[in-house]
């Protein structure tokens, strides 16, 4: 009989901080605290499961595909009702992007990113991240103002990028809400933004990471590959790469052409409908292996399966 | 583990007699550690040393080669456990098992469907690399039989999941082409080693009773000679394949264990409800550690993101990934659509692919050869400057592709407009934004159909 040579346990000295959402009332979700490598049972303590959150806009999509936009029907004119909607699917965060912010979608400013803020707040009682236009000074303005009116509920606001993080950072320490930090699919770049945040006075349970996400075939290599980097110098003890991980999963996939393409595709693409949904799932499912601790979502079904998923990696 | 050269000249003769070509013995043995001269060069070497050697080059995780066409599965070989400490060397099987209690027709519609799947990305065919199939009946005559309907289909590598009773005769005929056979098992090992043997066929090594036992068993049957084993340690849902997979390649790279040296076979339809359920856990199967994977079911929308994964995940890190240069068509785009020009590094093409994709203007995409690198490093490299550019829109003919003879510049190389102007007579250069993601914005700004 063989004598089996004793499986080699990591010894890690790092952890993954721990970052909390919502409280005060509302419901509350952690993410982060593990000592190991994501789902590695055997040698670590892995207190949170990872989550997944599901996208809510400010205004209808306009270019969202039928299998996207059909799953939701009328929700997606109300962004009240579309939380709700997004609760019930299953989601344990919202999502919620200030689109109409954007200077070519609406350019509306603090006071409509107030109402909806409010809105999203009083639908529903699930922690939110809540992501501005990506356009920094309209950021500036409206991820301010929802700063300000998500007071006490601990929010996640995002992004904070190395050339527009000040503004938001400050809200996030005056409100006391979690700052997220988007880089370009760089390790160091993540790192020197996190340094940054820390440098101007938030503490390390208020940053979130986004590695920025590649979705499947279009780059998800890097991101992975990024991610587990990130993951393994955290746990090694450099507490500037031990954030949780949040990616922008739908958002990635449904805008490539094989969830979008209607009609003209080869054959051996398969149904539209199934292809994109596991374009979204699989996606999610390698870079939940790879340390991502927050997927965000855009169709219920993948809420549904991924949520399957985790559990089964949990082992409960 | 790799050996050095000092400790290959310990098991040198050292007696400088120069015959292997090199002045000295530590010379020779510096060689033979960076791979460039065989070490039975040395024609003194004892055959203890030999031994030694030749062991502790073997590498950790033992090659297995299923199949002996041109489309043969080669899985194993692999030297870490995440893709940037180097690369994932060979890419998991993925088989598709069909029983032979199924109709002889549909056995033969499905073998077909399988072989001959194939999808195109980014300028590569992929496809399926096997059938496995089953002899659910128990009948040894079923398999034969089923084995006749699915031969010739395409003539894919096999996995045969049997008894040796229904093997023996059925490797008559098919072992020249090397099937896997699956598996055995406490119960029948001696037997089937015989037949691995007997065939030289590549033998999977099924125990789920925990790893100690799994070695226990692969070491009883290497010791009767059979060398390439694939292992099923019987893990069947998300969790126990993750943790149980990790193991084993742990235990072979970092503790050298030989009876887990081997690549690993799972099948994920056994642990899922439903085909989304096995396409996920195939998916985890891909990124984490499986040398060959049985799917229970098969459907193109299900196989094309998977064989994307995997031809993700196994890229070399360590070389950028390029896309062929030339006009690509992002939408449907006509002649009076608007061409922008990019580099050729994967990822580069990839954001701006994927912004013009979603920007509501079909678009041509004009993609240069500059050996990998992103815009602002191959013009800091001279790989992406004005002449490159023009050459490009010359050699793929651009001007004929589009009517209106515009052409749309990176915003982070804006400072070739001018230049490029001069070298392309006749057509107008737009600097379009810095970063991908607002090409869109730009596009409704700019652009007038």
């Amino acid at each position: 009989m063989a004598v089996l040579a004793e499986v080699p346990v990591e010894k890690w000295v790092g952890q993954v901080h721990e970052v909390r959402l919502g409280g005060n009332g509302r419901r509350e979700v952690v993410v982060g605290g593990e000592t190991t490598l994501p789902f590695l049972r055997f040698e670590g303590a892995l207190p949170h499961p990872p989550v997944v959150a599901l996208e809510v806009h400010d205004r209808e999509p306009g270019d969202w595909p039928p299998p996207l936009s059909g799953a939701w029907g009328n929700a997606l004119k109300d962004p009240g009702a579309w939380a709700k909607k997004a609760a019930q699917f299953g989601a344990e965060i919202i999502c919620l992007r200030l689109t109409s912010a954007h200077p070519e979608e609406g350019d509306t400013g603090a006071d409509q990113a107030r109402r909806v803020v409010e809105t999203v707040l009083g639908a529903v009682d699930l922690p939110l991240v809540i992501l501005g236009p990506e356009v920094p000074a309209k950021d500036n303005e409206v991820l301010v103002a929802a700063s300000e009116v998500a007071r006490g509920q601990r929010v996640a606001l995002g992004p904070c990028v190395e050339k527009n993080y000040r503004t938001i950072a400050a809200a996030c320490l005056a409100d006391g809400h979690v700052a997220i930090a988007k880089t370009p699919i760089e390790i160091n770049l993540a790192k020197q933004l996190n340094i940054l945040l820390l440098d101007l006075g938030l503490s390390p349970d208020q940053v979130l990471v986004d590695p920025s996400t590649g979705a499947l075939g279009y780059g998800l290599e890097y991101s992975y590959s990024v991610m587990e980097r990130l993951r393994v110098a955290g746990l090694q003890g450099d507490k500037m790469t031990a954030m949780p991980m949040i990616n922008t999963v739908g958002e990635e996939t449904w805008r490539q052409k094989e969830s979008r393409a209607a009609g003209g595709m080869p054959p051996s693409w398969g149904e539209w409908e199934e292809r994109a949904l596991l374009w979204e799932e699989i996606t999610a499912i390698g870079l939940l292996h790879a340390g991502s601790d927050i997927v965000v979502l855009r169709h219920p079904r993948s809420v549904e399966k991924v949520k399957g998923a985790i559990q089964a990696l949990w082992g409960k | 583990m790799p050996l050095t050269g000092i400790e290959i000249y310990k098991h040198l003769p050292k007696t400088n007699c120069k015959e292997c070509g090199f002045p000295t013995c530590l010379a020779f043995a510096m060689k033979v550690a960076q791979k460039t001269v065989p070490v039975t060069n040395c024609p003194y070497l004892s055959p203890e040393a030999r031994a030694a050697l030749e062991a502790a080059a073997r590498p950790p995780i033992h090659l297995v080669t299923i199949g002996a066409d041109k489309r043969k599965i080669e899985v194993g070989n692999e030297v870490v456990m995440f893709r940037h400490e180097k690369t994932f060397y060979h890419p998991p099987g993925i088989v598709v098992r069909l029983k032979d209690t199924t109709p002889v027709e549909e056995l033969k519609r499905r073998a077909q469907e399988v072989a001959s799947y194939q999808v195109e990305r980014v300028g590569m065919k992929l496809g399926l690399d096997g059938l496995a199939l089953e002899n659910a009946s128990g009948d040894p005559s079923a398999l034969a039989r089923a084995l006749e309907a699915v031969d010739g289909q395409g003539d894919l590598p096999l996995v045969l999941m049997a008894g040796p009773g229904a093997l023996a005769p059925v490797l008559e005929k098919v072992a020249p082409r090397r099937p896997l056979l699956y598996a055995a098992t406490r119960d029948n090992w001696e037997a089937m080693a015989e037949l691995a043997l007997k065939y030289k066929c590549p033998l999977a090594v099924a125990e789920p009773s925990g790893l100690e036992a799994l070695a226990g068993q692969v070491e009883k049957i290497s010791q009767k000679g059979v060398e390439d084993i694939v292992l099923d340690p019987g893990a069947r849902d998300f969790a126990s394949s993750l943790v149980t997979l990790t193991q084993i390649r742990r235990l072979a790279l970092k503790k050298n264990f030989r009876p887990l040296g081997h690549p690993v076979i799972t099948f994920p339809g056994e642990g899922a409800k439903d085909q989304e359920e096995e396409a996920l856990l195939a998916a985890q199967q891909v990124a984490k550690y499986a040398g060959v994977i049985v799917l229970d079911r098969f459907s193109p929308s299900l196989a094309y993101p998977l064989l994307a994964l995997r031809l993700n995940i196994y890229t070399d890190p360590q070389k950028p990934i390029q896309v062929q240069p030339g006009v690509y068509q992002l939408g449907a785009p006509k002649e009076a659509s608007p061409l922008c020009v990019t580099t050729n590094f994967s990822l580069t093409y990839f954001s701006i692919a994927g912004e013009l994709e979603s920007s509501g203007f079909p678009s041509w995409l004009l993609v240069c050869d500059t050996e990998g690198l992103s815009v602002l490093t191959a013009w800091a490299a001279g790989k992406f400057d004005a002449a490159k550019i023009a050459k490009t829109v010359k050699e793929f003919k651009a001007g004929e592709t589009v009517s209106h003879h515009s052409l749309i510049l990176p915003g982070k190389v804006a400072v070739l407009k001018g230049e490029l102007e001069e070298e392309l007579p006749g057509w107008q250069v737009l600097v379009g934004p810095p970063e991908a993601m607002d090409i869109g914005g730009f596009l409704k700004q700019h652009w007038k159909n």
